[in-house]
């Protein structure tokens, strides 16, 4: 088994959460932007992964868990969030939610 | 009987915190009760306690009643105490009298006023403070009491203040006021400084032993004295303030703009004569000041058309009576004069009150009219008080006192010929304009049609007030008619004796002279009023009339000399440097808002960058820690 030195594993999480930070600035689409930020939590979790594993703790295993719930969570708060968002704008441009800044939601 | 001394101001003032704590909770009827009864109490009290003191003090004799002291401060004590002399007596019996009938009337006279709590607080207020002002043992207590009948006259004048100009009315009255207090406050000053107490007694002892006639520090602090009586009692130059304080409702003209408040100048100077007996010119000034005022005042009153501010003038006339007859040292004729003015005026102002009511608070003379088969009572009183002011001879009350005046102006020492014709001219005008208002009200042909007439609370009063308008002259009779003294005996010890002058015994003459100046006054009313002459109308609308109606020009005159240069200093001082740095601070807060306002856009994106920057920035900074 070829064994993969702990600075590389996280640079790896780190690369994983930069491209999932990156994602969620450039989109727009809401629900690709929703999904960027599984991605960041899950190289999160990826983190307390390789963290247990180097110092043979379960601990990092339970997190991992844990986050899985929350994000699972989040997501379906999210995805009901974006329901509504697209039932009252038509639309999944974020930069649409301008809109809240200023006039109210009902008006449309 | 030293407890009733302490109770008479006490329950009013127990009554306004009452009626001003719970007046909402309370319903109108009890609110009456309270705001009526307290008044009513404390004058049964000020009689019981006024029975005792003449059955046993001897004459001259004061009663101090010490609740506690005050103040403590090294060498200087002020206590709250209440002194009870023949005096303070006399201001405290028509203060109570006349502030119960008063309240007794305003139960009705507000009945549909939302603000009838609030009126009723305010004016159980007035009476507490106006009785401390005059039962006072030091002039620190006095100046408090004197501070608050000014603040509750600023109050009641602006009652009604959802109209500006009410607001406007009681705000001159505040600052005009203000005026004349700096003044006395000045006084007070200049009178520790130099005595290191204030209490009344010890002070007028002490400077009547230091102090020689006519010394520098006696002329000047009788000068600053006389300054605040002046603004109190609205004398030249500082009478501008009162014909607009008739902006308050009918009751609060009664009480504060006409019997009671605007009088506590000649209480001051009555309380401390022995200080203005020792500056001579000040005493000149002050007969001067009265004699110039009741002319100014009495010409003014002459092209009113404002009911209430034909009675606010003849107010200010009045009282310059008042201040003729102390500067010529007939101090208890002064006294005298005040409460035979505070029943007849009260019953004016009242009258006048219950025909503006009845009228649906018009106040223009020229708009009544007819109104004597209408009203009957409400004309009667009114008469009966407006012969009383015009001094009808024999009959009324107002004869006898202000003959007295007019007698020693012409006979005393300190008299002279000219003080006794300003009065005779004054009493002239007095019984000309108050028959002008009363036959251009009540006769001629109905304008207006009157509503309900008034009911039984606010008849009573009237009635009351209109037989002591008739009978309270007979306590004190003219030498030649009877030797009925009462009143200026009550007096003996603590006021001096007028000295009349060797050889002028001649008063009938000067009787018959007066009585027939105000029976021709009321002749040349009728022919010019009643009669309709084309003089009158001619005169209404001409140039002199409207100079008289403007009250001499003061108020333009005041507005160009004081009011502008204030505005105009204000206006320029707005710019300067300090004002700068705040301005400034303003801006720069204004301009930061405005960057930081930039960064709420409302874009998510944005939001997510910022924050990522803001991390790693923090980030970068703890690893390099």
């Amino acid at each position: 088994m070829v064994t993969v030195s702990m600075e590389v594993q996280i640079l790896f999480a780190g690369l994983f959460f930069l491209i999932g930070l990156i994602g969620f600035l450039v989109r727009r689409n809401i629900i690709f932007m929703l999904m960027s930020i599984e991605i960041m939590l899950n190289s999160a979790a990826l983190v307390f992964v390789i963290a247990g594993s180097h110092w043979m703790q379960a601990d990092g295993q339970v997190m991992f868990i844990f986050i899985l719930t929350v994000s699972a969570a989040e997501v379906s708060v999210g995805l009901a969030l974006i329901l509504q968002m697209y039932h009252h704008y038509k639309t999944l441009d974020a930069d649409a939610l301008k809109k809240l800044l200023d006039s109210d939601v009902t008006e449309k | 009987m030293t407890i009733f001394i302490g109770l008479i101001p006490s329950l009013p003032l127990l009554g306004f915190l009452i009626i001003a704590l719970f007046g909402k909770l309370l319903s109108k009827k009890i609110v009456a009760i309270m705001g009526v009864g307290s008044v009513t109490l404390s004058a049964v009290f000020t009689i019981i306690a006024g029975i005792n003191f003449l059955s046993s003090a001897p004459a001259g004799e004061a009663c101090t009643s010490t609740i506690y002291t005050w103040i403590s401060a090294g060498e200087f004590t002020a206590r709250i105490a209440f002194v009870l002399d023949p005096l303070s007596l006399v201001f405290c019996f028509v203060i109570t009298f006349v502030g119960a009938l008063i309240h007794l009337y305003s139960a009705e006279f507000m009945n549909d006023d939302d603000g009838f709590a609030r009126f009723f607080a305010y004016m159980n207020l007035f009476v507490g403070s106006m009785l401390i002002l005059v039962l006072a043992d030091n002039l620190l207590l006095l100046y408090l009491g004197w501070e608050g009948v000014g603040l509750c006259s600023y109050l009641l004048i602006g009652f009604w203040y959802k109209e500006p100009e009410n607001g406007y009315a009681a705000r001159k009255a505040f600052i005009v006021t203000r005026v004349g207090d700096t003044a006395m406050i000045l006084g007070l000053f200049l009178l520790f400084v130099s005595f290191r107490t204030l209490d009344i007694q010890d002070l007028m002892q002490q400077v009547s032993l230091k102090w020689a006639s006519g010394s520098l520090l006696a002329v000047i602090s009788a000068v600053l004295l006389l300054g605040g009586a002046l603004g109190k009692s609205a004398q030249l130059p500082l009478q501008t303030w009162l014909p607009d304080a008739m902006a308050g409702p009918s009751p609060v003209s009664a009480l504060i703009h006409a019997a009671t408040m605007v009088t506590a100048g000649v209480y001051l100077i009555a309380r401390t004569h022995v200080l203005f007996a020792l500056a001579p010119v000040v005493m000149a000034a002050v007969a001067i000041i009265g004699a110039i005022t009741l002319l100014i005042a009495g010409f003014s009153a002459l092209s009113q058309t404002d009911l209430k501010r034909v009675l606010a003038y003849s107010t200010i006339s009045q009282i310059g009576y008042m201040f003729l007859a102390m500067g010529i040292g007939a101090w208890s004729a002064a006294v005298f004069h005040f409460m035979i003015h505070a029943f007849f005026k009260a019953l004016l102002f009242l009258s006048a009150g219950a025909v503006i009511h009845l009228l649906h608070h018009e106040h223009d003379m020229f708009k009544m009219g007819g109104l004597w088969k209408k009203i009957p009572v409400v004309f009667i009183t009114f008469l009966i008080g407006g012969a009383s002011l015009s001094a009808l001879p024999l009959i009324t009350a107002g004869f006898y006192s202000k003959d007295q005046i007019l007698w020693f102006g012409w006979s005393a020492v300190t008299g002279s010929h000219w003080l006794w014709l300003a009065g005779i001219v004054g009493a002239f005008l007095t019984s000309l304009y108050t028959f002008r208002m009363i036959f251009i009200t009540f006769f001629g042909e109905a304008k207006t049609e009157p509503g309900h007439p008034p009911g039984l609370v606010m008849s009573v009063p009237l009635i009351v007030l209109a037989v002591l308008s008739l009978v309270g002259g007979f306590i004190e009779m003219p030498e030649n008619m009877g030797p009925v003294h009462l009143f200026s005996r009550l007096f003996d010890g603590v006021l001096p004796h007028v000295s009349i002058s060797e050889g002028r015994n001649t008063e009938v003459i000067f009787q018959i002279l007066s009585a027939g100046v105000s029976l021709s006054g009321v002749w040349l009313a009728y022919r010019l009023f009643y009669k309709k002459s084309s003089f009158a109308l001619w005169f209404k609308n001409s140039h002199i009339s409207n100079f008289f109606h403007s009250g001499w020009g003061f108020d333009k005159a005041y507005d160009l000399l004081f009011v502008k240069p204030a505005v105009w200093l204000s206006e320029i001082d707005k710019k300067d440097f300090i004002d700068l740095i705040y301005k400034y601070i303003a801006k720069a807060t204004e301009y930061l808002h405005f960057i930081f306002s930039k960064t709420q856009n409302g874009k998510l994106r944005w939001y997510v960058l910022v924050l990522t920057v803001g991390i790693v920035v923090i980030l970068t900074f703890m690893i390099s820690l």
